[in-house]
């Protein structure tokens, strides 16, 4: 067996280190997540005209990615598994876009 | 106790050069040809199809949450202060998650058992709120077959449930695994998988969250 650590290996653990975070690293990330749910909640509650749905869609984004990113550990991993998860989410959205476009239904 | 440890890397896969030696050591590594793990990679596939599938879903729900002809309006049967507190059972549910997979890491089979265990009781809890809500809505008139809407929300919102339910049983087969022995070697990236499933299943529901229930119809 051989005992002799190969580059690679060095690479493979200081990246396996960069993922590994603290529990309170995790944690406030979930507040984070949590309070950004209650913004939305309070926008539903308060009236801040066109730029509702816009607002919104932003949130929902940014705790959609926050999630992949952070609790998926999909910043620190391989590439291919960020491009095998991204791009069927690239494909979902564009097929049903263009789907829902089909039906006019952005246009009602 | 036994002690518990994921076999993959940060990049979630085994060195492409570790041959028998080092699954001889334990460390539940093999061969791939692409120098990953199989398992992650089939999973990251699985969850890459999924959003083909809940994008159908969601569409589908798009279009027909005006199409109200009978029963009752979205509006008129929505309850935002409940499915927010639902959204943040889940949310929460996601952090015990990931508390698992990194209690696993650290090879504490005490905490990993604890905190999977959690996030089972929050999906159930998460579930016990979507039959009440279910059960609430056909109360207020609103059936499968009642309408357009209510055939694409009962779907939508169905098949999402019926995710969470499967990940609960994952968790708590997760926990019986624990309790026979720990989970080593090659099955110890099985933590790490099922935190994929779940946070997927938590991503999901925030895109429903937003779409479904706080833009109005």
């Amino acid at each position: 067996m051989s005992t002799a650590i190969e580059p690679h290996e060095v690479e493979h653990a200081a990246a396996h280190t960069e993922g590994h975070h603290s529990d309170l690293y995790y944690v406030k990330i979930a507040l984070a997540l949590a309070g950004i749910t209650g913004l939305e909640v309070a926008l539903t509650y308060a009236h801040v005209g066109p730029l509702f749905l816009p607002a919104l869609l932003v949130l929902m984004a940014i705790k959609f990615v926050m999630v992949v990113l952070f609790f998926m550990h999909l910043r620190f991993d391989h590439k291919l598994f960020s491009f095998l998860f991204w791009s069927g989410l690239v494909l979902a959205v564009g097929v049903y876009a263009a789907a829902l476009a089909t039906m006019h239904f952005f246009l009602s | 106790m036994a002690d518990i440890t994921l076999p993959v890397t940060a990049h979630g896969g085994h060195d492409a050069h570790a041959g028998d030696d080092h699954a001889d050591a334990g460390h539940g590594a093999h061969y791939t040809s692409t120098g990953l793990s199989n398992n992650k990679l089939a999973m990251w596939l699985f969850l890459g199809s999924e959003c083909l599938l809940f994008g159908g879903l969601i569409s589908t729900y798009m279009l027909y949450r005006g199409r109200t002809s009978r029963g009752p309006h979205p509006d008129a049967v929505y309850s935002i202060p409940f499915t927010s507190v639902s959204s943040f059972v889940l949310l929460m549910s996601s952090l015990t998650m990931v508390l698992a997979v990194s209690a696993a890491k650290d090879g504490d089979i005490r905490r990993t058992r604890v905190w999977l265990s959690t996030t089972a009781l929050l999906g159930s809890t998460f579930v016990g709120g979507q039959i009440f809500e279910f059960t609430t809505f056909y109360r207020k008139g609103l059936g499968f077959t009642t309408s357009l809407f209510g055939s694409s929300f009962y779907t939508l919102t169905g098949f999402h449930g019926v995710h969470v339910t499967v990940g609960v049983v994952l968790l708590l087969s997760l926990v019986a695994m624990t309790l026979r022995g720990g989970v080593t070697g090659d099955r110890a990236e099985v933590v790490e998988l099922i935190g994929l499933y779940w946070h997927f299943v938590d991503i999901i529901w925030i895109v429903i969250f937003t779409l479904v229930y706080l833009i109005p119809a």
